[in-house]
């Protein structure tokens, strides 16, 4: 009975959802068509991601990704026959993408998506798999895991299973429009932008109660904001137009892009449709959910913070001003606005402090290949300067951010960069 | 609009001392301002916009290596202005994709495209802020001859080719891959040297600079660095040009 059971779900998916089909995909798969409509689909997945090494063949794996249960080694998905996915059917690439499993039956480490990836429609499977088999093969034997006992037991992955994965393709919900089903099908699905927006815990899941509402992404030390919460990265008063820069250009009237997303910028965002993109911005601001900007609140003894924000307006008006405005307006999008800018006043500090501490360039992209960086200044600032301008920064033009320590900016100095 | 601004202020009463005139004055002023900002609305967006130059665009450059690319006071920081854009670009390729390791360059250049690159290399290349003066010496008078020997005469024993041989006679580089080596600090030379020792620095195949450097003792590397650092910068430090010379020896950065 099992095996039955994934296709009554897709059956019973489709008669439901006939009218929104088109929001999800175009679904003929013939000819030449089919292959570059997989690459833009593996591009919306952001596949060559994980799937490449630095400096290594496109999709031949062999990237150490850092977990917090030691190091996975990312696999050759080319079509090299003894290496990589050549002797795959579509059949075993689907049923890989669909359930975490090899066509043996092992199990997959979920650092794969593979529970966003679970609602991709088997049309879209196919294309993938298509592009996938139309590149060059490259002949890299997949390198063995790294993981520390007792996480390098497979058996473990059921017990995640278990309390982290719904399989099942992604079901649209009648009472919207197709464009946010478009929307929630792309970010939900391919996209997997829960993976890092979702908060992890301790098991290395993040659960659906949870989702999307923000947590510090493992090892790399950089803070994913919450989706959801408006405080955060909730696009709720976001312009769709805004919105969609940021996606597609990385830079927006609001801001830009910074850290990993930026590298999501870069290898998937900036190729999506027009369309596409509109449809996630749609139902990104509809995921967002209406909350009141909390009053301030210090972590800091009161005079202890004033002095802080003494020293931290010196610093500014020096070192800061200059591009981003003496009253944090910047200049937007390139300089982007300090004041009413939720990623400094929102409540982890993680990302402001980084952003002070290493700089950093917003990917070069079609919209805007050019891009303008802002200075690191981890070797200009001492600790106490740090935390004085960010704390200036989260506190001033109506920011309502709480101010930080000299220890908090210390210890992101050896944040990894890489 | 204006007209009309000076003759309401005309018709007014004028304090003693003309206070009243001066803001009246200003007012018109700034009535002008906004009829130009209503007729001409891309003005006031214009200002608003970072400016549309390289110098604001490689602003996260310079608290490493100086606003024109002279260096700073930090001594592993090198200079950029007028190296050859090619070798700067290769650079810039290098540490985009971690073949060149420095964590804090790697993070900036990530995502950066190959065009964008060269045009930050073509900026750098083309800045010429003045030569630093030359380090105080610190080293014997031995080491510096040593140094000065490695330099323009090599070692014939050791199979070491002079710097000369391929840096150029004035040590200037050459268009469009070969450095220059002036106007850079010891500890900086050192630590590139060290680095070709080792293998952490490497360059396209066939990397000449590797067998070079792999062949100089700690000794070699201190009085070269140091002899280096003592030359002052030539009338014109700027690269001769492609195919000024020939190499010794083929070279994967700077094919001729």
């Amino acid at each position: 009975m099992r095996p039955m059971l994934p296709q009554l779900v897709i059956i019973s998916a489709l008669a439901f959802t006939a009218p929104a089909v088109k929001a999800q995909s175009n679904t003929s798969n013939t000819g030449g068509d089919i292959v570059a409509r997989g690459e833009y689909l593996a591009r919306v997945g952001d596949c060559i991601a994980c799937h490449t090494a630095p400096e290594g063949q496109p999709f031949a794996g062999g990237r150490a990704m850092q977990t917090p249960f030691g190091a996975l080694y990312t696999s050759n998905i080319t079509p090299d026959p003894v290496t990589g996915i050549g002797r795959w059917t579509a059949d075993d690439f689907y049923t890989t993408m669909h359930t975490g499993r090899f066509p043996s039956g092992g199990l997959l480490y979920p650092a794969m998506p593979f529970a966003s990836y679970t609602k991709v429609t088997r049309a879209d499977s196919d294309a993938i798999f298509a592009y996938l088999k139309s590149i060059p093969p490259v002949r890299q034997k997949n390198r063995s895991h790294d993981l520390h006992f007792p996480y390098d037991n497979r058996e473990l992955i059921l017990g995640w299973r278990t309390l982290f994965f719904r399989e099942g393709e992604f079901k649209s919900d009648p009472a919207k429009s197709p464009e946010w089903n478009r929307g929630a099908y792309l970010v939900d699905g391919l996209g997997h932008c829960g993976m890092c927006h979702s908060p992890i815990n301790a098991l290395g899941g993040s659960s659906q109660a949870d989702a999307f509402k923000g947590g510090l992404i493992p090892m790399q030390n950089w803070y994913a904001p919450s989706l959801t919460s408006n405080r955060e990265a909730g696009l709720g008063d976001w312009s769709l137009k805004d919105i969609t820069d940021l996606l597609q250009a990385g830079a927006s009237k609001r801001g830009v892009v910074f850290g990993p997303m930026a590298e999501v910028v870069h290898n998937s965002l900036q190729y999506l449709t027009d369309e596409d993109a509109r449809a996630m911005a749609v139902y990104l601001k509809g995921i967002a959910e209406a909350s009141p900007k909390a009053p301030p609140a210090s972590s800091l003894p009161g005079s202890e913070s004033s002095l802080l924000i003494s020293l931290g307006k010196t610093v500014y008006d020096a070192r800061c001003a200059g591009c981003h405005g003496v009253n944090g307006e910047g200049r937007p999008p390139h300089w982007p606005p300090l004041a009413n800018n939720q990623s400094i006043d929102m409540p982890s500090a993680v990302n402001p402090i980084r952003m002070v501490l290493n700089g950093g360039y917003p990917p070069g992209t079609r919209g805007n290949p050019r891009p303008y960086g802002m200075p690191p200044f981890a070797g200009l600032l001492s600790d106490n300067e740090i935390a004085a301008v960010v704390s200036y920064i989260r506190t001033s033009w109506g920011n309502r951010g709480m101010p930080v320590s000299a220890r908090e900016a210390n210890e992101l100095r050896a944040a990894p960069l890489d | 609009m204006s007209d009309v601004m000076h003759r309401t202020c005309a018709v007014r009463p004028v304090p003693r001392g003309g206070r009243w005139a001066r803001a009246c004055g200003a007012l018109t002023f700034a009535t002008v301002g906004l009829l130009f900002a209503i007729g001409m609305p891309m003005a006031p967006a214009m200002a608003q916009t970072a400016p549309d130059t390289m110098a604001a665009r490689v602003e996260a450059c310079t608290p490493c290596h100086g606003n024109r690319g002279e260096g700073t006071s930090d001594v592993y920081f090198p200079r950029l202005a007028g190296k050859p854009s090619g070798y700067l670009y290769n650079q810039l390729l290098a540490f985009r994709s971690g073949r060149r390791k420095y964590p804090p360059m790697n993070y900036l250049l990530e995502f950066l495209p190959n065009a964008y690159l060269q045009e930050m290399a073509d900026y750098f290349a083309d800045q010429r802020p003045a030569q630093p003066d030359p380090a105080p010496i610190t080293v014997s008078d031995d080491i510096l001859q040593r140094g000065e020997a490695l330099a323009t005469g090599g070692d014939s024993a050791a199979q070491v080719p002079a710097c000369a041989s391929c840096h150029g006679a004035e040590l200037t580089g050459m268009e469009p891959g070969i450095p220059g080596l002036l106007g850079l600090r010891p500890n900086y030379v050192s630590a590139q040297l060290g680095a070709w020792r080792y293998g952490t620095r490497t360059a396209t195949s066939p990397d000449c600079m590797q067998p070079v450097a792999a062949k100089l003792t700690e000794a070699d590397v201190t009085a070269v660095a140091a002899y280096l650092a003592t030359l002052p910068a030539p009338e014109n430090a700027a690269p001769l040009p492609k195919g000024s010379y020939a190499l010794p020896f083929p070279c994967g950065s700077a094919p001729n």
